[in-house]
Formats: C-alpha cells, structure tokens, sequence
C-alpha cells in the first residue's frame, strides 16, 4: 500500500502545442502560454511588472507592450489596432509578434509607460533596499528614456507604513502592480492589504475605517476575542482582523521595487555587497530552496529559492527571517568540559562549571566517560529531530558501533511504540513517495494530526494551489477548523485529541464495506472513504497521531482499504532523514528491520564490523531512555540539537540527565541539556556547513556551505569521538559522510510488520476538566526563532479555545481569562470561545508564555483542569488581550 | 417648439415626457406601454433575439455593438444562470440621456428589461444605477415596484409561466464604473475595476456566469421594436446606423435638452429645434458624443450624426451628448476641467492612465495659468500618444481625445497662453448667468494632484 514507486505516469497525453513568431524567431511552446513566456523561450526579454508566473495575469502595469498580428480566416496576417499587453495574451497559431527588439511602436509604448512610472517614482535608490536588484531601476535603464521630461510636482505620501512589525510600506515607490496584493489573495489566501483610493492617489493599503468610510466601531463595546492575534502591534487586514500572516515576506521580495521592505533587512546591506548561496530551509521538513545572502561572515537576509517541485518561489516567514539563532551570542564556540570532584571511591560529590577546553581535551574526556558508561549500564542516544542525513546516518553508527546500543531515539516530542513500527514498516526506505504536485492534482486530501499551515507552511501553499486550481478537497480529522483549513476550503471531521484512531478506523472499515455502528455519521464516511478511493488521492498524517493510540494502525489500515497514498509529514526537518538512517530504536538504515538478521548483516558489512557487534534487540525510545537514565539502568547518554522543553515532561527529562552519570552534548548554542552536561562539543548551524536535509517526500534536498567557518558538522565531530573510541565511522569529510548514505540503499527484504496496536477509550471528562488539544504554531517560543524581534512580533498571541458548552461548563466567558493546569501547574490565557469539540480546550503547545509540557506536565490528549482564573492569576507576558491597540501606529 | 418644423423628431422613449405623471406605470400603459411584452411573450425568445438584430439597433451606450449580436454571443443554456445587467451609470460629462429617460419615463426601461431578459433566457436582471442620482434610483425602484404590482415582474410574468427578478442597484459614483467589467465587479460589491477580457461578460461575466451588459437606452428601445417591428425601426436612421436615439444639447445653446431624432441628423439641424446658439454668439466647438469624443467646430456642423459619419469626420458618435461652446469660452479651460475630471475618474489600475492624467492636469494647469513652456504642447500630445491605445480601458484613450483633438483645432490658442503668459479670455464672460470669478490663484503647483 505505500508508494514506493515515483508518480510519473506512463501515458500521459503529448502536450498541444502553438507555433508563432517573435522578432521573426519562430517558437513552439505549448498551448496557453502567455506572449511573455513564448519570448523568454527564445530569449527575448520583454520588461514588465505585474507580471509574475506564479500569479494571474493583471496587465495592470502596460510596461510589456507588444506588436501584435494575427491571421484572420483567410489566413492573411493582420496586425492588432493597438499595442498588446504580451503578459496577459496567450499565443495563437500563427501569430506574429514584434517585441521592442523589432518594433519602434513597441519600443516607444514601452518608454512612454517606463517613463510614467519614473514620473512620481522617488529618486532616493540609494537608500532604497532594492536599490542595485531592482527591476524598476534595471528596466529603467534597459528599456527607459535617457531623461524624464516630467518637471512639475510628484506624488508623495508619509512613509512608511508598518503594516506589522515585520513588513513595511513605502507608499510613494509602489507603481500598483498589485503582485503583493494578488499573491495574499490567491496563494496565501490572508489578504492583509488592498488596493486604495483611485486614480493618481490609488495607493496599497490596510484596512482603514477612515479611507473606507466605514462607521467606526460604536463605542468601547466589548469584542470579541482576536484570535490569531500577532504580538506585535500590527494593522488590521481587510477582514478587519489584526493582521497576521505565515507568508508575508513574499510580497517583499517579489515587490519589484522598493515599496514593501523588511523591517529585519532594511537599511541594512546593498545588494552587491551581498554573496548568496542556495539552501534548504531548516525550520520544517518541506525542505524548501532558500537563498542565503550574506556580507562579510554575517547573514543579513533569506530569500526564497525557485524549486518548482518543492516550494516554487515560497516560502514561510520563520524560514526567511528566522536565522539570527546561528549567531546568537550564546553560541558554544570551543569544547567544554566540566570537572568534578570527586570523593576518594571515585563517585561525584559535585559537578563543577563547565570551562572551555581543547577539543583534544574534550575528546579525550568524552570518550573516556563513554567507555565507562558504556561498560557499566550502557549509554543512550537522543539525537533532536533536526539532523541532516549525513549527521543522522553518523549518529546511527555511532550509537550502534561505538556505544553498541540500540537505545537510540530522534524523537524529541510526544511519541510512542506504534510510531515507530508504523515508522520502520510505512516510511524508512520508501524512498520518494507522495509529492508537493500529487497534492495538487489529487482529488481528495485527509489531514490527521496535521495542521498544515503551522507545521509544514509550504505544504499548506501546495495544498491551497491545488484547492483553488484543481479543486482538490480536503478533510481534516481535528478538533476544530481553523483558519487555515478554512482557506483550503476544507471539512473539519471533529475529533477530541486521542480519538483521531477513531475516525481514521470508522473510515477504513467503511471503505471496506464492513458495517458501523448506527450512531455513526455515514454521509460524511461515505463522502470521504469515497473520495479516498479516487485514484491519485492521498491521507497526510502528521506526528501528533503518535498522540492517539491506534491512529497510525487505522490510517494505514484506511490506505490500504482506499488505495490511498499515504504521506507521514513531521515537523522538523532532520525527522524524515533520522528515520532513514534508524535513529529509532528497531531501526537500521535504509528501512532494515534491526530484528531481521540479514538486514544486519548488510549494515554490518557497510559499517565494516562484525554483523554479530551490531545489537540484535531492539532498545529504548527516548521515553524509555529518560527513563532508565532516572532511575540507573543508563549509566550515559550523548544528546543532540534537543530542547529539553520539547520533551513531554520536560522536568523528567531533567531529572534523567541530572541522574546520569555521564552526559555528553554536541550542541550549537548553550541549552539546558549543555548545563547538564559532563563534555560539550560544539557543532555547525546550517549556515557553516554543506550538508542535506530528506524532506518528507523523500525528496533529499542538498545545500551548500554558506559562511566559512571552524565549527564542525556532528558527522565529523562524532568522527573524532569515535576515533578516541578506537573505531573508525568513515564521517570525517562531508563527501565520506554523503556516500556512506549511499552504502545503504533501500531495504529488499521482508519490511518491519504494521503496527497492531488497539484503540483506547477517551478518558472521562469530570466536570471542571477537559481533554487537552495542542499543537505547534508556526511562530511560537521556538529556539530556532530566538533573537528575531521583528518576526516574533508576528507571531500569534496565545488564546485558550473551547466551545461555548464547555466554556459555559467551565464558567468563563469569551475573553476572560481562564486558567488550565494539573497538579504540575497552570497556565492562564483569554478564553477564544470557537466552534469545537466539546470538553476540549486547545492551548498553543509552546508559544511564549505557553509551554505546555513544561508548565503543565501534559501532553494533547490527557485531561486538565479548566477553571475561571483567580483573581491574582498571573498572565502570561504578552497572552492578555487588549482592545485598544489594535489600530495604533 | 414652435419656431422651427419639429417634423424631424421621432419621439418614442420621449413621447410621453409632457404627459402628467409621466414616471406612472397608468401613464405609461395608457400610452401602449407594454404592448410589447405581451407580444413577445408569444414569440420565441430566439425570435425576439432577431428581431432585434433585424432592427439593426446598435448599442447606445457609445461603442455602438449591434446589441442584437451581443446577445447571439451568449453560450447555449446549460442549466445555470445568466445575466442581463443594465448599464444606468451614466457619468460621461456632457451625457444626459439615460438619466432624464429614467426620471421622466421609467417604465420604457422595465419593459425593455423584461423582453430582453425573456429573449435571452434570463431570470434575474440588474440594473446599476450611477449612485448619486439618488431621485433617479427612488423613481426606479418604485418603477420596479410597479411592474411587480401590476404582474409584469416576478412569478410567471403575465400567466406566461416565465420568472424574472429585477434587482435596482445604486453604484458608490465612479466613472469606471460604467465599463462593463468594472460594472460587475462593483455589483459583485468588489472594487469597481475593469476586468481582463477574455473572458468576456457574455461568456463570464456576473458571478463568471454568462452575461448581457447593455446601456438603458438600447434596452428602452427594445419594447418599441418588438411592438412596432423590426422594418419600423430600421426604416428610420441611415445606412448601417438605424433607428432613433436622444441627442442631449447642452451648453450655449437657446434651448438645451433631449432632442429624440433619426440618427443622421446634423447639429444644424438640431441647433434649429434647439433656437441656435446662445444670442449674441457663434459656435466655436462642440462635442458629437461626449467629453471622450474628439471635439468638432462649426465646420462639421452637417456632418450627419450617425456612427460611420462622425467617425469619418475624426471623432465618435459616442453618447451623442452634443456640448455647445461659443466664442467665449477659453478651450485650454474647457480641455483643462475634462482632464481634471479624468485624473480624478482615473481606476488606477493601469500605468498609462493613472499616471498619464495625473500629468496631463498639470501640464494643462500650468499652460492655463499662463507658465507652459515652448515644448509642452508637443509634451501633451506625445503623452497622449503614450496613453492611447496603451491603457488597460478605454477610459485613459477618452481622456486624451480632447486634448488631442483640441490642440490640433486650436493650436494657437494654446501658444497664445504660453507666450502670452495667461488666459487671454474672460471666463465670466463664458458662465450662462452672472458669477464672480473665485480668485484666479492657479492650483498648478500645489501638486498634489488627488480629489
């Protein structure tokens, strides 16, 4: 049932295409393409504006003017009264077209619109950011009057808008080509400005009562609570709300001139300062082509690359601007190393600072408490989820050569057993399966446990394209439809978090035809085990299922009653790459069941050991890792890039490590798990490194090394680690560590079994409690955000959600606060009163203010405690809602 | 009228403009009204379709599109919806045609909206009514009213068992808005702004179902052609444009109005019905259809008014919105408050014309004002030269036929400004009642262009 094979299909039908003539160069292209693209297929360039190929046609900025013939019936070639707009035009057979290379009327039409857009545009490019890249200021020159002969008095307007902390907006460069405008509306789909006024004065904008003329809000009445509200002040969007948007640093970047800016990058470098160098995005496993812009060893900005497969020409605001986090001030730059004191049996008595020591040193240190660790009671690896696959196949072979254990677990979030089977048995190994274009063009889409625009925004741009252009329709098993879901049209299937295993059952055994219980709703479960079974329709399953026992079995099971194609889309970006290199306990890479004796034989004989060296049982999740760390049956752990914060019980994870006699760290920046640790060895962000990320297609993404750097990647550190260990891992150079993922290629063989496991009974609901529902946003209390001032200012502000019943059960009214805890502890936000499940309440899993594993101990799924807040209730910095700053600046 | 013959006249949608009451319905049925329906309601739509492509009626709201063709380009029903809306946003300085019929006789509208609808299989028609002639829109809604009352509209029309709903709507007053594309977008409550084409209304047009746009007075003409036929109506008019139509005079002219005629008639004639030019004075320029027509003087005053003529002669019949300006009247002035009216009219939407404009004004504000320069005139038409044929709608090519059209006629009065550093005209002396001027403080360098 899962894809294995790649989704290109035999027979597809030729391609119609058009002949026509440009500049007496005749060109073939296929059938509705645009006189603009027919051109740049024979290398022609017609200037323009508007234009963008990822956007409709506008024809708003008349700057690609062409000559234009076409045959009339008889076949006699006929020249159009007026000058086209070639951006708008699709080719016909036959037509003749003049571009301003042939034609003095298309030339002069050209300079004519060049030089009005010149006329009221401000000469202050040398202060512009786009000043050096700009296509105004290019085309100007290529296809412009030497001189204007405008001398009366120009448009101005008072700069800039800030029309969020983020994104700002200079009034008087903008020349209307309404491309921002047009992506919010159709890619994004959260329109946050419009176009305004008319005429000469027609400008972009926000929302505003006084330019609308709307009636302002009577009075201080009290609204209702802004959810999905930003931090930072921003302005409302034409909805009215708060504007707020994953997406917005786009309209930046395809602003063909200086009009909307970056409040991170602005005023801050000029382009031909800048080198630039291709990467991948490494906030979520999209994998998406981005651009690094650096001057002098210090990134100043992210842009969007063009992977027409993966992202297109998009990409999130967390990948654009979140970047500062590799050059934060508490960046380890040297190994540490800690000493302790020691009583005169050898057992700490206390464990002293960590000081900076040579990586000889360290190495030596490390090692020498790894061997003891490894000989008393073992050691465990917990490598984080954000590894690239050089990394991750070099942490697998480090935990299963040198430390000789199976106790190995990338997974620093809520997880369980039955992931990891459905891992081994549906995802490691499978090579390219589901792709961004499949869910273009496939006719029904299920979400579970996924919120696509929080936790895979590109995924979530694909899916909307393909809502819009396709149709595509889309379901989501969730306890409440959120804004996102609502823009990708789809159906909320409500389901309480840990009942998810519910619907995806009820489906499957539909889809098989079995019969259901009467209470059950067959038209939806027709409607959508139906649309399932359309050919070429696809379930997404995100990593929250691991919070419902019993999801993964039933949405495999649900597969393989549809024929659906299955897609496993984590959150991070090293998730997908840690599976194929099995740093989950049972797991060999390639997909090799660590069980299946020839399986390890391969890996043995790749890894050059002895197939009997390997560890045959299969270990300990990180779970069960922190676990025996605790309570002694660990004696050492090394650990990744891992907050303890993203644990479950973040306090437990604590203890583990304190309890632990030896911990080592490989870390980019200081963390909570570097102060728990014996040896520090300090590791390369993305920016100092080549390497690969393996999206969730499957798809592995390669970058390049951005900045010159000494820190080293974790293959080349665990290479010397290993090398103190007596054992050679072959992850010394990057090329080494690249072509030992090539040593193991998919598994043949018989694959891990399907996980079997059973659904359980949600909990019961006593009065004053509900069952809690979180997940991450997109821009939340994140490591990998931190020193990003402008971008956390977009971010949204946490709100508690419930429905009225259980609000009203719980005594609180939309806008008070609320406080949720357990006996851990509580966190208090204003209550969003939404449209969901009952006795649920959803809290942001870790947004600032609003860390759920950490202040309450919890995970989705488990019941808390719902009650009005105290009077001295504390709230959370910046959760509080006020009514009245909405409209400022 | 008394003077001269008014033989000439062929009043149809005029003819009952002295009657008392004339806006009623009584009034209306009293004069035949509504014969028409009832007789198309016997025909097949298709055959009224060709009667009114048999009538030759061309559109009247300025392009002059056979409407009976128009309506031949709707796709064959497929089950959904389709359109008629009314065009009744009549802004173009000078024209005031549609808005006196609508005032005086309503109900020449509603039925030709109900034929029309019948013809073309439509079940729901809107018409859009420029918003800031709010009378207009109170009489027409209670028009509709009426219709509805008296069972002309609604549920099975006359025991015909054919449904139609007329929704009157009141536009937020732009004069884009009264290109077709822009019309639907603002009736769809977006922001009023012409569409790209294709797809074109009759194919996607409201709510991207098919749809008919047509100007109220070809849609009042309807009812006429079906009760009387098709060979009335073509039987009047010229060549290739038949029929009748209202000329609206305005300006210095003894006795402005609505003057309903054959088309082919000549200004000459229609300044006799209308007592000539204001006493005193002798016609300088005029406007054949409209301020976005290019201007005529009293050489073309027999060029016969019908779409092939004027168009030979160098302009467009246009709206035949006859403006008459006499020898007081300062045609920089005249030239300068049109494109006024175009900056300020002006979507934004495309280059040429937003920006155009916005310039346009300036430079002619400043040539007024008596501080143009030696290359400004060749400025101005090379800027309009830019701007024709090059903007997204017709309105930015409207908005330089004046300027066009006026610098070619009058080239040395533009030069006598800019040598003699001023307007050398007096532009009380031009007012058709005593003014004072307001203070001749040139806004041309204030700049800031806007509304």
């Amino acid at each position: 049932m899962t894809a294995t094979t790649s989704t290109t299909q035999s027979g597809t039908p030729p391609v119609e295409t058009v002949t026509c003539t440009i500049d007496e160069i005749e060109v073939t292209v296929p059938k509705g393409t645009l006189i603009i693209r027919a051109a740049e297929q024979v290398g022609i360039q017609i200037p323009r504006f508007c234009d963008h190929p990822l956007l409709a046609p506008a024809g708003a900025c008349r700057q690609c003017l062409v000559e234009v013939a076409m045959p009339d019936r008889e076949g006699n070639v006929r020249p159009m009264p007026k000058p086209q707009a070639s951006c708008t035009m699709e080719v016909t057979p036959g037509m003749v077209v003049k571009t301003q290379r042939t034609s003095p009327v298309a030339e002069k039409a050209q300079h004519g619109v060049m030089e009005l857009l010149l006329m009221n545009h401000p000469l202050d490019c040398p202060v512009c950011d786009k000043g050096g890249e700009c296509p105004l200021q290019n085309q100007a020159m290529t296809n412009g009057r030497s001189t204007s002969r405008f001398e009366d008095v120009k448009r101005t307007f008072p700069k800039p808008i800030a029309i969020s902390t983020e994104i700002l907006l200079d009034r008087e460069r903008c020349v209307l080509c309404q491309r921002c405008t047009r992506f919010s509306e159709e890619i994004a789909g959260d329109a946050f400005i419009a176009l305004q006024e008319r005429g000469a004065m027609q400008q972009i904008g926000r929302f505003d009562e006084a330019v609308l003329d709307y009636a302002p809000p009577p009075g201080e009445h009290r609204a209702a609570t802004p959810v999905d509200r930003p931090h930072g002040v921003a302005l409302p969007d034409t909805s009215g709300l708060p504007f707020s948007s994953y997406f917005s640093g786009n309209t930046v970047q395809i602003c063909p001139v200086g009009a909307l800016t970056g409040a991170a990058y602005r005023f801050r470098s000029r382009p031909f300062d800048l080198v630039s160098t291709p990467s991948i995005g490494e906030h979520d496993s999209c994998g998406s082509a981005i651009r690094i812009d650096h001057r002098r060893g210090v990134v100043l900005r992210r842009l969007s690359g063009d992977d027409p497969a993966v992202n297109e020409e998009w990409i999130t605001d967390k990948d654009r601007f979140a970047f500062t986090w590799q050059s934060a001030p508490d960046r380890i730059t040297t190994p540490l190393v800690r000493d302790r004191t020691l009583d005169r049996y050898g057992r700490v008595v206390a464990r002293g600072e960590l000081r900076p020591a040579s990586w000889v040193e360290a190495l030596e240190l490390a090692a020498e408490g790894l061997t003891d660790a490894r000989d008393a009671r073992g050691v465990g690896v917990l490598t984080g989820g954000r590894l690239t696959a050089e990394d991750a196949y070099a942490w697998s072979r480090f935990a299963r050569t040198v430390l000789r254990t199976d106790d190995v677990d990338q997974r620093a979030r809520v997880h369980s057993e039955e992931e990891a089977r459905f891992l081994a048995h549906a995802v490691a190994g499978t090579g390219v399966g589901v792709t961004f274009g499949d869910l273009e063009k496939a006719p029904h889409v299920l979400l579970a446990g996924l919120e696509a625009e929080e936790e895979a925004g590109v995924t979530f741009l694909r899916l909307r394209k393909g809502v819009l252009r396709n149709g595509v329709k889309v379901w989501s098993v969730a306890p409440f439809a959120t804004r996102g879901l609502a823009r990708l049209e789809g159906t909320l299937l409500p389901a309480a978090p840990g009942t998810e295993a519910e619907w995806l059952g009820s489906l499957a055994t539909r889809a098989a035809g079995a019969p259901l219980p009467a209470d059950v709703g067959a038209g939806t479960l027709d409607a959508v085990a139906g649309g399932l079974a359309e050919p070429g329709s696809v379930i997404l399953v995100g990593e929250r299922l691991a919070a419902s026992p019993g999801a993964y079995t039933e949405a495999l099971r649900l597969a393989a009653a549809t024929g659906a194609r299955l897609a496993w889309i984590p959150r991070r970006a090293g998730e997908r790459g840690g599976v194929e290199a099995g740093l989950l306990p049972g797991l060999l890479p390639g997909g090799r069941p660590l069980s299946d004796p020839a399986a390890r034989a391969e890996v043995a004989a790749a890894w050059g050991v002895d197939a009997d060296a390997l560890p045959a049982e299969p270990g300990l999740d990180t779970g069960g890792i922190l676990d025996a760390l605790s309570v002694g049956q660990l004696s050492g752990v090394v650990v990744g890039g891992l907050e303890l914060a993203d644990l479950p019980d973040p306090q437990h994870a604590r203890r583990a490590l304190e309890a632990a006699s030896w911990v080592v760290s490989l870390e980019v920046r200081r963390s909570e798990v570097t102060e728990l640790a014996d040896v520090v060895l300090p590791v390369a962000p993305p920016a100092e490194r080549a390497g690969s990320f393996w999206n969730w297609e499957g798809r592995v993404r390669p970058f390049g090394q951005a900045l010159e750097s000494s820190a080293l990647p974790d293959h080349r550190v665990l290479h010397q680690l290993a090398g103190y260990l007596g054992v050679d891992l072959g992850a010394d150079e990057p090329l080494a560590a690249h072509r030992a993922i090539g040593a193991l290629p998919a598994w043949r063989g018989e694959r891990a079994p399907a996980p079997a496991a059973a659904q359980v009974e949600p909990p019961p609901v006593a009065p004053g409690t509900a069952v809690l529902a979180a997940w991450h946003l997109l821009l939340d209390d994140g490591a990998l955000q931190d020193g990003e001032q402008f971008l956390a200012g977009t971010a949204k502000r946490p709100v508690a959600r419930m429905s009225a019943v259980t609000a009203a059960a719980a005594d609180v009214f939309d806008g008070d606060l609320v406080t949720v805890s357990t006996d851990r502890g509580a966190i208090t936000l204003p209550v969003a009163i939404t449209e969901m499940v009952d006795h649920v309440v959803w809290l942001p899993l870790a947004s600032r203010g609003c860390r759920v594993h950490a202040q309450l101990g919890a995970s989705p799924g488990d019941v808390v405690r719902v009650a009005p807040a105290a009077g001295d209730a504390v709230v959370v910095e910046g959760a509080r809602t006020d009514h009245t700053d909405g409209g400022a600046a | 009228m008394s003077e001269p013959s008014t033989s000439v006249l062929t009043p149809v949608l005029t003819d009952t403009w002295d009657a008392d009451r004339s806006w009623k319905l009584a009034t209306y049925e009293d004069a035949g009204g509504y014969e028409g329906l009832r007789k198309a309601l016997t025909m097949e739509p298709g055959d009224v379709v060709q009667a009114v492509k048999d009538s030759g009626l061309r559109g009247r709201g300025g392009a002059g599109f056979p409407t009976g063709m128009k309506w031949g380009f709707l796709p064959p029903p497929d089950g959904g919806p389709r359109y008629l809306v009314v065009n009744a946003d009549e802004s173009e300085p000078g024209t005031c045609k549609d808005i006196p019929l609508m005032l005086a006789s309503p109900q020449h509208l509603v039925e030709g909206v109900i034929i029309t609808s019948y013809a073309i299989g439509c079940h729901h028609a809107f018409i859009y009514v420029r918003g800031e002639v709010l009378h207009v829109y109170r009489r027409l809604q209670a028009a509709v009213q009426e219709a509805y009352d008296a069972g002309y509209l609604g549920k099975d029309v006359l025991g015909s068992g054919y449904d139609l709903e007329v929704t009157v709507h009141a536009g937020a007053g732009a004069y884009i808005c009264g290109e077709e594309t822009a019309l639907l977008d603002s009736l769809e409550g977006l922001r009023g702004q012409p569409r790209l084409k294709p797809p074109f209304p009759a194919v996607a047009g409201l709510y991207a179902r098919p749809t008919v746009v047509n100007n109220v007075e070809s849609i009042a003409s309807v009812p006429a052609i079906v009760a009387r036929g098709a060979d009335w109506f073509a039987s009047m008019g010229t060549g290739k444009s038949q029929g009748h139509g209202l000329f609206s005079l305005s300006g210095h002219v003894t006795r402005p109005g609505q003057y309903e005629a054959p088309l082919g008639i000549t200004l000459r004639e229609l300044l006799d019905l209308a007592g000539g030019v204001r006493a005193g004075h002798r016609l300088k320029f005029w406007t054949p259809g409209g301020s976005s027509t290019p201007i005529f003087t009293d050489e073309h005053l027999d060029v016969p008014l019908d779409y092939e003529s004027v168009g030979a002669a160098g302009s467009m019949l246009g709206t035949r919105a006859l403006q008459i300006f006499d020898d007081t009247v300062c045609v920089v002035r005249a030239v300068s408050r049109w494109t006024d009216f175009y900056a300020h009219e002006s979507c934004g939407k495309c280059t040429p014309c937003r920006e155009g404009t916005y310039w346009l004004k300036q430079v002619l504000h400043r040539i007024e004002a008596g501080q143009g320069t030696e290359g400004d005139l060749d400025l101005l038409l090379d800027l309009c030269d830019n701007i024709l044929g090059r903007s997204f709608c017709a309105l930015g090519d409207g908005a330089t036929s004046p300027v066009t059209s006026s610098i070619q006629l009058f080239r040395e009065e533009y030069q006598a400004h800019i040598d003699g550093g001023g307007c050398p005209f007096d532009p009380s002396r031009s007012a058709l009642f005593d003014y004072t001027p307001r203070s001749r403080r040139t806004p041309a360098l204030a700049g800031t262009g806007g509304h």
